[in-house]
């Protein structure tokens, strides 16, 4: 270590005298970018190099995994006895089959032949058994301990059984969220091991994460040898990166990214999978007023903030449901509050603020596109005489102070569901769920939404109640809805096969350059 | 020697300090590393029982004193965050920084002195203002701009580097150093130019002195005058400046490796700050402060061995 | 000596530059061309035109008008960081070199304890004890700033301390407060005023990396090191965004080095 730093340093005065020597010709550097740029002509290796915007900078272990940006990785590494496609439906991975019984109560998944983990042992139903266990008793998602603690799993041969105490018609999606890791590993944390088309190779802090194609793979095997993640904490950075040609795949673009890029790679647009909106605390005066938070619906214009921060791209959303859902989503919602400051002045005139009022609206500031539209809305509240101040605060702020501790006035951020089930979306604004940040209380709400847990009802009948509950959210202006975000992925023209999910993940299986 | 040993007891005592104000800042500061770990959806239970396994819920002292142990005995703790030895993490990150905190460092010395001189002997009126101006505009840019305007017209435009591209320099020695360059350079021009303005003001003040007056008087060449009367006694202000440098040359890195994606220290330590990882941030704030009150030292060092009329005391 | 006052073109251009600055950041405080936060969506990055000398931004915001109330908050905030640590740090420095002993270590200790401790710690430190807001950026950065005036201070008292002229002062029987500050003190000048023109453009600095790091200026108000880091994704395509911000920080800088430069000249330094 000592002599390699000191290497360093007489590098470094070699590399100085050598400048110096030559008249200080800087341009005779060699450009790096040559030597390293996979998509240079040359070299048709069958490797990517993919930018992503955040380190994987929590545990890898997949019950420990928080952040949306180490799942979206950490989906080519780990699978559960199913998996969700990019449809939404959820196929067989571990398991070669899934049978749920007619009461909905037992599930059977007979175990697929020859699954091995990227550690080469053989995946058993031993190994299921204790993945079921681990992540019930150390998941750090609540919904799953709970789901799970009404589960009963056992195994008979090959075949894993699951018996429910009551039916849970949201249970498969659950059963995708336990991935299945061998039994008494200890590194996954730092090693992680799985069953998944690509194997986790290595991880250098802040630098990359490296993943490598799974011969082993009981599926299609993937077509990619290798993928790079590296990590750019700074979307700048990260986007001069991609210009630069050093980098083949990015996805979380924006609008004005995309606009600026020269490289002639091509673009494809989808949605980020959440909801947006201004979020209001519903508990701290004058939000408690229904009147003043109908009247800040009125008084800001969703279409043109998304003119202004997205040149329109992005889904319009009136309630606490993003398109990708499907039958849950009723776009009718978006237009329920017109742009009319006529109104709302009338409103906030009702509530007792004819002169307006002042607020300020909190900010993640490592999410550039709730920024812009916190700045957009802001500007636009200004016309119906409301003041708006923005501040920016750190990601670990905004956790602790506005979403844990609820000690803040608005703020514009996103909520994504965790599972593909309308109550990832809707638990939350129950009176007394713990993760109620806006603290929204009411009683219709509450009834619809426990009527909609009724194992009785039928999928068409649960469904109607769960539209209900995303009436009463619009109708009582819960919050400032305002959109789905775009989400642009540029890529390699020699790329092919790139594919949304409804979930946050980047399917690496199906990537492969063209012949 | 006993001057020495005063110094050493006085930069133990300032590491002291400063990471004990360290280790209170994180209480002041909204955040809990376990709602990174644990994310939005844990349970209570999960987040207490996780507080307690790191000790957070012992008493801010305790907790303090107990890492002071540890370090004392070589141990930095383990990383909240990334489940590794805290030390491994930032042997990887220190060489990185040193490099380019080095280099920046390199060229601000050979580019300023020089500069510093020519600029104090230029006799031309109209030449010296042309200089000083120059430096001045130089003088002006912010380095975060310079390494900005080094992206884009280095970068995308001549294409001599890809921005954002790192060369680590485990893969390759030239490439690693070829890359440093720019953010160096965006570094060592606004302090080149800070410090050839500080050694000219020095250099004009010696010529003025009475011993200088002296010396012209016996007939030793100009040339004389300056570098060997003037010079030793202009760079004694000159020194505590690059002192102060060396150590804003870090602190400046920590901004120039966002601009330029570097994966040091500096990052690291906005990451681990903003992840409220306390042991990979504490264990960063006390190297980096070991290193400006070494720097310091050494500077007061040169600075007594400069000029014998001050004493260390 | 001789070419005393004849022709210091410094003193010149830069009462110019720093006259012409003034002025805008006076202009600035009161009218702007457009709102500095009106958005515009049929304007978005309008290349400079008569009607927007600087062009627009991502929003189609006035670059101009932002620029000038940019540089309202970066010179006030600056002005108050350099008038906060120069008189603390001068006041610190010139009472350490002068006595040295215990008050010299103590204090010296604790100024390095401020070097040494990273900025953005305190900064976050500052911020979460006072909420956010341009008043906290100018105590984060005073207190930063304080042990580089003190250091040089110290020196150069040390210095002056044992020289002849301040020795027979105080045989003499002159007061230490006078010996202190009107027989010191100004011969420490040609070393501090520069030193003061290097805070003031460090202060900018630092106000700009504060902000490009998201614990400065909150982003609804105009700021020069917000602007700046919001440039970076348009430099290629909108080269006028980084240089109107950037330019600004340059030119704000350069008037009042200028004119400390060609004041310091005119005292014969």
């Amino acid at each position: 270590m000592k002599y390699r730093s000191l290497a360093i340093f007489l590098a470094a005065v070699v590399l100085m005298c050598s400048l110096c020597g030559c008249g200080g010709t800087t341009s005779e550097t060699p450009a790096p970018s040559d030597e390293i740029a996979p998509s240079s002509p040359a070299a048709p290796v069958n490797e990517i190099t993919v930018g992503i915007a955040q380190d994987l900078d929590d545990s890898l272990d997949p019950y420990q995994m928080t952040a949306a940006g180490t799942r979206e990785v950490m989906f080519n590494v780990f699978e559960g006895l199913v998996k969700p496609d990019s449809d939404g439906n959820f196929v067989c991975a571990v398991a070669s089959g899934a049978n749920v019984s007619d009461d909905g109560l037992t599930y059977t998944f007979p175990l697929r032949e020859g699954v091995v983990f990227h550690n080469g042992a053989a995946c058993t139903a031993d190994d299921v058994l204790y993945s079921f266990e681990t992540c019930a008793a150390t998941s750090v998602t609540s919904a799953l301990v709970t789901a799970l603690s009404a589960a009963h799993v056992s195994a008979e041969g090959n075949t894993v059984t699951v018996t429910l105490d009551a039916p849970n018609p949201d249970f498969l999606s659950y059963v995708s969220s336990v991935y299945i890791v061998p039994r008494d590993y200890a590194d996954q944390a730092t090693a992680p091991v799985g069953t998944g088309p690509f194997k986790y190779v290595s991880r250098s802090v802040q630098e990359n994460v490296i993943l490598e194609k799974n011969g082993d793979y009981y599926g299609t095997p993937a077509s990619l040898d290798r993928v790079t993640y590296r990590i750019f904490e700074d979307n700048n950075a990260l986007f001069t990166a991609l210009n630069g040609g050093a980098l083949d795949l990015v996805a979380h673009l924006t609008i004005d990214q995309v606009n600026n890029l020269t490289n002639g790679y091509k673009v494809e647009e989808g949605t980020m999978n959440l909801v947006q909106a201004l979020y209001l605390n519903n508990a701290v005066a004058p939000f408690d007023d229904v009147r003043v938070r109908q009247a800040l619906c009125y008084a800001v214009d969703v279409p043109a903030m998304m003119e202004l921060t997205a040149e329109g791209h992005g889904t319009r959303v009136g309630s606490s449901m993003y398109p990708a859902f499907g039958k849950y989503f009723d776009p009718s919602l978006a237009d329920a509050y017109p742009h009319d400051v006529e109104k709302a002045k009338e409103l906030l005139t009702q509530a007792g603020y004819p002169d307006g009022f002042s607020f300020t609206i909190t900010v993640p500031s490592n999410y550039g596109p709730h920024v812009d539209t916190a700045l957009v809305l802001a500007e636009q509240l200004k016309e119906a005489g409301i003041t708006a101040q923005v501040q920016q605060v750190d990601w670990n702020t905004w956790l602790t102070d506005v979403y844990g501790a609820r000690n803040f006035e608005t703020t514009v951020s996103g909520f994504d569901a965790s599972s593909l089930t309308a109550s990832a979306m809707l638990a939350r604004w129950v009176s007394d769920n713990g993760k109620n940040m806006i603290n929204y209380s009411n009683p219709d709400y509450d009834a619809a939404y426990a009527l909609a847990q009724d194992p009785s009802l039928s999928e068409a009948e649960q469904t109607e109640q769960y539209m209900r509950c995303l009436e009463i959210l619009s109708e009582t202006a819960a919050n400032v809805y305002t959109q789905d975000l775009a989400d642009f992925v540029a890529i390699n023209p020699a790329l092919e096969g790139f594919t949304f999910y409804p979930l946050y993940v980047i399917d690496m299986s199906l990537l492969h350059f063209a012949a | 020697m006993k001057q020495i040993l005063r110094k050493i007891a006085a930069l133990i005592i300032t590491l002291f300090l400063v990471s004990l104000l360290a280790f209170l800042a994180f209480q002041v500061i909204p955040g809990d590393p376990t709602t990174k770990l644990l994310g939005t959806e844990a349970t209570p239970e999960a987040r207490a029982a996780l507080r307690s396994q790191l000790g957070l819920d012992r008493p801010v002292l305790a907790r303090y004193f107990a890492w002071l142990a540890g370090v004392l005995r070589g141990d930095f703790g383990e990383s909240y965050s990334y489940h590794m030895p805290v030390w491994d993490m930032l042997s990887d990150k220190l060489p990185l920084t040193g490099l380019l905190t080095g280099l920046s460092f390199l060229f601000t010395l050979l580019l300023s002195i020089p500069l510093g001189v020519l600029a104090g002997s230029i006799r031309s009126r109209a030449l010296d203002n042309l200089f000083a101006a120059l430096d001045q505009v130089v003088m002006s840019v912010p380095p975060f701009f310079i390494g900005m305007l080094a992206c884009w017209l280095f970068g995308l435009v001549l294409r001599l580097f890809s921005p954002g591209a790192f060369v680590s320099y485990e893969d390759s020695w030239t490439g690693c150093l070829a890359y440093l360059v720019f953010p160096a350079l965006s570094i060592a021009l606004p302090r080149t130019a800070m410090t050839v303005k500080l050694l000219r003001g020095a250099i004009r003040q010696e010529m003025e002195q009475d011993y200088i007056r002296t010396a012209r008087s016996r007939g030793g060449s100009r040339a004389r005058q300056l570098l060997w009367h003037a010079l030793p006694n202009a760079l004694i202000p000159v020194i505590t400046f690059m002192a102060v440098s060396l150590a804003e040359i870090m602190t400046a890195s920590i901004i120039i490796e966002q601009v330029f994606t570097v994966p040091g220290i500096g990052r690291l330590l906005l990451a681990s700050i903003s992840n409220r990882d306390f042991p990979v941030a504490q264990a960063i704030v006390v190297l980096l402060a070991a290193w400006i009150v070494l720097v310091n030292f050494a500077a007061d060092l040169l600075y007594q061995l400069a000029d014998p009329r001050i004493r260390l005391r | 000596m001789k070419k005393k006052t004849k022709g210091n073109s410094f003193l010149y251009s830069g009462a110019v530059l720093s006259g012409v600055m003034t002025l805008l950041i006076l202009l600035g405080a009161f009218w702007t061309p457009y709102s500095p936060t009106a958005m515009d969506a049929s304007a978005k990055f309008q290349p400079p035109s008569p009607a927007h000398l600087l062009g627009t931004d991502n929003f189609g915001r006035d670059i101009f008008s932002r620029v000038l109330q940019g540089a309202d908050s970066s010179f006030l905030i600056a002005l108050c960081v350099v008038l906060f640590s120069c008189v603390l740090g001068v006041l610190i420095g010139s009472l350490c070199g002068y006595y040295g002993g215990l008050a010299d270590l103590v204090l010296t200790r604790i100024c390095d304890s401020i070097t040494a401790f990273p900025a953005i710690l305190l900064a976050l430190v500052v911020v979460s004890l006072t909420g956010p807001g341009a008043g906290n950026v100018v105590l984060a950065l005073g207190i930063l700033f304080i042990p580089s005036f003190a250091r040089l201070t110290r020196g150069e008292f040390a210095r002056c301390r044992d020289q002849n002229y301040i020795k027979s002062a105080r045989i003499m029987g002159v007061g230490s407060f006078r010996i202190l500050f009107r027989h010191i003190l100004p011969n420490t000048f040609p070393v501090l005023l520069p030193a003061v023109t290097i805070g003031f453009n460090n202060a900018i600095l630092s106000e700009a990396s504060m902000s490009f790091l998201g614990i400065g200026v909150q982003p609804t108000e105009a700021s020069l090191g917000l602007m700046l880091s919001d440039s970076q994704t348009y430099l290629q395509s909108a080269p006028w965004y980084a240089f109107g911000a950037g330019g600004a920080v340059v030119l704000l800088v350069l008037g009042f080095s200028l004119l400390s430069e060609g004041l310091q000249r005119q005292n014969g330094a």
